[in-house]
């Protein structure tokens, strides 16, 4: 990997003529993080909407093995957008011109920097629905998303963002332009290349174009709370509601922690002695919507839940989300760092990963949180901690290493939705095995020989450790 | 060094940087992210910098000058931030370390002279610009001023600020308002009316407007003698120890009349006012009594509610849409009031505009001082305004009120647009002149 010269910066801005070149250091400064941990200053900031300029610079960088780190708006949690090698970053969030509702072929056709939450908008006002909903998408641009694919709470019953892309436009590690897939919902011509590229966090090529499946918007939904005394009972709720034959669009738990947490900083009558509470969300025809919340209501019941209620109108419905939306401000309450997990487990080990968590909590005495997508078993193991404390860092470093353990053992997975980026890179092997991992490199080594995309993510160097404090 | 790196964190209330875990939910709201397009001027950027400097990464306070500089101050970030970070705590205080750094002007008298014998003789303009001296004399904005270009820029901008100024009272000229005006009818509350500088430079008619409103809802309204400038623009430039200074002897001034509240009629002035309690924190003889004010500053929109509304006449139907304060929204937190009180005049028909809680670019001065950068928020505001049809935009605060005014004359929509403050439009509603 070599530095960035004045040869080199004369070079990039001789070729981007449409764009802007940044190069100064608050400039600098202010694309050296994304919402995860740790500081990297790149040499260059690029701005351009000019694929043919992009493709450009990635054949210079190809050529004098220059890092290139493509970025979206840099809400990532994992790490994704960070240039951890300096070099050039690509800020593809201006990007953001075209998408297109194609009603008849039920597709979107976008470039990269268009807001996802924008996306939603347009589906909608045709009368469709794109799906994956992360939580930041009204920040997030829908090139982030596609290269960490994303999900959401609708994962549940919807998929995630791979479930939706059916053809992209990138560019190679060469500074090839190349098409994938296309318009069509069946296509098996050749290998699935699409697929390859959406989750390859950047480190395979740059999205500059892609084709997104549709669907139908739900024309009804109901809502269902429910609270527990205990955390396990809500975790068997839950499961048992997933093999009843019903498939809510959204299941939302809260744990004790975060219900108090919420309570403390908007009181609004939720029960601080209950140790969970679940939200579930199902949509569809109005009248099956109605028939199912009343179905949910009684699974619930026989669990032993403790309290079971429908919202009757739009604004008590929204009171009760609003909980579920307060957790993240009430948390960071208490202590300002957050380190944010998506270690997911498959359904039915739903009680059992809360169990664990629990345990995790006591053993290592740290402020764990447990809010988040539980109905697809992507639980959100949330820490809360003080980044100045060295010592209480260390422990959380435990912590987090002990959930990836058992999110494993139970045959499940490091990430969900956020990505592996930096943060988990070492943990890679303990899922994959090694060679697995392996595999998984030679596909990078192939596409990218001079490894100059997103280098320092995904794969692990020797001997990488999870380090939060720094 | 090290020393030194400490002081700095200090004064860069460093560790309130801790809170923000950089999620980016302020960026679609932020104004300068929107319109400038890079993370160096969005909230979460500038955050950044400001912790890169205070963990001596960058050695240089100088890389925070230029994002500060053209950072709106209008805290719409703050009501985005999930985690509330205190962005206008941390703004004010960078502010003012790089100003207490900076080599101090030239005299006043320079800029001043430069100023008037670059200005066209226009007798409009020179109010203008006089008043706006007035302005920049008490602030200690001419560093800034000078620093942004403000003396080669504002000569060629003149005739679109000439256009708009108001014909108003010169603040040399003190007043025609009686000291007390009695409350018509039942007397509900005891109000001290806070003038204001720029509102009683440029919009004394909306002063007076404001005053018999009041009046007329049912409150004995004082105007205080020895009040004074809330010091919004001098805390928003880095001048901290002169607002603190102008804070103290407002708190004494209305400390010195029996009231229920204090009451202004300009978003910009009430937030500085509502947060005089911050501003004073570390002053243990003042933090008391600097809360008691504050939670006394109340908007003439909430008084006039809570007094019931207004009375209006028969009104012709109107297409309005309503220009939020930024201020209010985001520090006062004010939102419904306005909008109740022009709800209900009769035949009224609001249309919001799309971004609506989106800065204007006025920003106290900022549409002075960084010309380009305003104009360009602005013209995007525009563009929504238009789309409503509106044919009154309403506003409440006198930057707000100039910028919505200055807008209407660079889409040439005069004679088919106008801008008011909130106070008259109700006065016009309730036949008050």
């Amino acid at each position: 990997m070599k530095a960035i010269t004045s040869a080199h910066v004369k070079e990039i801005i001789s070729i981007v003529k449409t764009g802007r070149v940044l190069t100064n250091e608050s400039d600098r400064y202010s694309y050296s993080f994304d919402g995860s941990f740790g500081t990297y200053l790149p040499d260059v900031v690029i701005q351009t909407k000019s694929v043919e300029e992009l493709a450009t610079l990635v054949k210079l960088a190809n050529r004098e093995k220059i890092p290139v780190y493509p970025r979206g708006q840099a809400t990532s949690l994992s790490g994704g957008p960070l240039p951890v090698k300096g070099g050039m970053v690509f800020d593809l969030s201006v990007m953001d011109d075209l998408l297109e509702i194609h009603e008849e072929d039920l597709v979107a056709v976008v470039s990269p920097g268009v807001l996802t939450s924008n996306i939603h908008h347009a589906a909608e006002r045709k009368g469709l629905m794109y799906p994956p909903d992360p939580s930041s998408s009204h920040v997030s641009t829908i090139g982030g998303n596609l290269a960490e694919n994303s999900g959401g709470p609708r994962g549940l019953k919807y998929g995630v963002t791979k479930d939706y892309v059916i053809g992209l436009e990138i560019i190679t590690p060469q500074g090839e332009i190349i098409r994938t897939g296309g318009r069509t919902v069946k296509n098996v011509t050749g290998y699935d290349l699409t697929k390859l590229i959406v989750g390859s966090e950047g480190t395979l090529g740059i999205i500059t174009k892609a084709v997104l499946r549709l669907i139908p918007k739900p024309p009804a939904s109901e809502t269902v709370m429910a609270i527990f005394n205990s955390l396990v009972d809500a975790g068997r709720a839950i499961s048992k509601i997933l093999s009843s034959g019903i498939l809510p669009s959204k299941m939302e738990l809260m744990d004790q922690a975060s219900i108090v947490a919420v309570e403390n900083y908007q009181p609004s009558g939720l029960p601080k002695d209950a140790e969970a509470m679940i939200l579930i969300e199902l949509d569809g025809h109005p009248s099956a919507v109605i028939d199912e919340a009343e179905q949910v209501s009684k699974v619930c019941k026989e669990v032993g839940a403790r309290k079971v209620s429908i919202p009757k109108t739009k604004a008590e419905t929204e009171e009760v989300w609003k909980a579920r939306k307060l957790v993240s401000p009430a948390i960071v309450r208490i202590k300002p760092t957050k380190i944010s997990e998506d270690a997911t487990v498959p359904r039915s080990k739903i009680p059992e990963m809360c169990r664990r968590l629990q345990e995790i909590k006591k053993k290592y005495n740290v402020h764990l949180v447990v809010f988040g997508h539980a109905g697809d078993g992507n639980l959100h193991p949330n820490i809360i901690a003080d980044k100045s404390d060295k010592e209480e860092m260390r422990r959380v470093e435990l912590a987090v290493t002990e959930i990836f353990e058992a999110a494993v053992q139970l045959g499940g997975t490091l990430s969900g939705e956020h990505g592996i980026g930096t943060m988990k890179a070492p943990f890679m092997e303990m899922e994959l095995g090694a060679v697995g991992l392996d595999m998984m490199k030679k596909i990078k080594q192939a596409w990218d020989p001079n490894n100059i995309m997103n280098p320092g993510k995904i794969f692990p160097e020797p001997g990488q450790k999870l380090v939060l404090s720094e | 060094m090290k020393h030194d790196l400490e002081q700095l964190k200090v004064e860069l209330k460093y560790e309130k940087t801790n809170s923000c875990v950089q999620c980016g939910y302020c960026l679609p709201v932020c104004p300068t992210y929107v319109t400038m397009g890079k993370e160096t001027h969005s909230p979460r950027g500038r955050i950044n910098l400001v912790k890169m400097v205070g963990e001596g990464r960058i050695t240089d306070l100088s890389v925070l000058e230029e994002p500060m500089d053209l950072c709106l101050g209008c805290r719409a970030c703050e009501t985005a931030c999930p985690t509330g970070v205190e962005y206008g705590a941390l703004l004010e205080a960078a502010r003012a370390a790089i100003t207490r750094r900076k080599k101090l002007s030239v005299p006043v008298r320079t800029l001043r002279n430069t100023l008037f014998k670059k200005v066209i003789p226009s007798r409009k303009a020179m109010k203008f610009i006089g008043n706006s001296m007035w302005l920049y004399e008490k602030s200690g904005i001419q560093k800034l001023a000078r620093k942004s270009g403000l003396m080669k820029k504002l000569p060629a901008h003149l005739g679109e600020f000439e256009a708009i100024t108001p014909s108003a009272a010169s603040p040399w000229e003190r007043s025609s308002l009686l000291h007390i005006t009695p409350a018509i009818g039942d007397k509900k509350f005891t109000v001290a009316f806070f003038a204001g500088c720029v509102m009683d430079a440029m919009f004394r008619k909306i002063n007076q407007l404001s005053v018999k409103l009041l009046s007329e809802a049912g409150c004995d309204v004082i105007l205080i003698e020895n009040q004074t400038c809330c010091g919004a623009l001098h805390a928003h430039s880095g001048e901290i120890e002169e607002s603190k200074r102008l804070a103290k002897s407002n708190i004494a001034a209305f400390e010195k009349e029996e009231i229920d509240f204090i009451v202004n009629n300009a978003g910009g002035c009430g937030a500085m006012m509502a947060e005089y309690d911050h501003l004073l924190a570390d002053e243990p003889l003042w933090v008391e009594r600097a809360k008691r004010f504050s939670e006394n500053t109340k908007d003439i929109s909430q008084i006039l509610v809570l007094c019931g509304g207004i009375i209006a006449k028969d009104c012709p139907p109107q297409r309005i849409t309503y220009q939020r304060s930024c201020h209010m929204t985001n520090v006062l937190k004010v939102t419904k009031e306005p909008l109740q009180l022009i709800q209900s005049i009769p035949n009224v028909e609001v249309i919001e505009m799309n971004d609506a809680n989106m800065c204007c670019g006025s920003a106290g001065i900022y549409n002075i001082v960084n010309y380009d950068a305003s104009m360009e928020i602005l013209d995007q505001k525009m563009e929504n305004v238009k789309d409503t049809e509106a044919t009154t935009i309403i506003t409440t605060n006198p930057g707000c009120l100039i910028q919505m005014k200055l807008g209407i004359e660079r889409e040439n929509l005069n004679g088919r647009m106008r801008a008011v403050h909130l106070v008259e439009y109700l006065a016009e509603a309730a036949g008050i002149m």
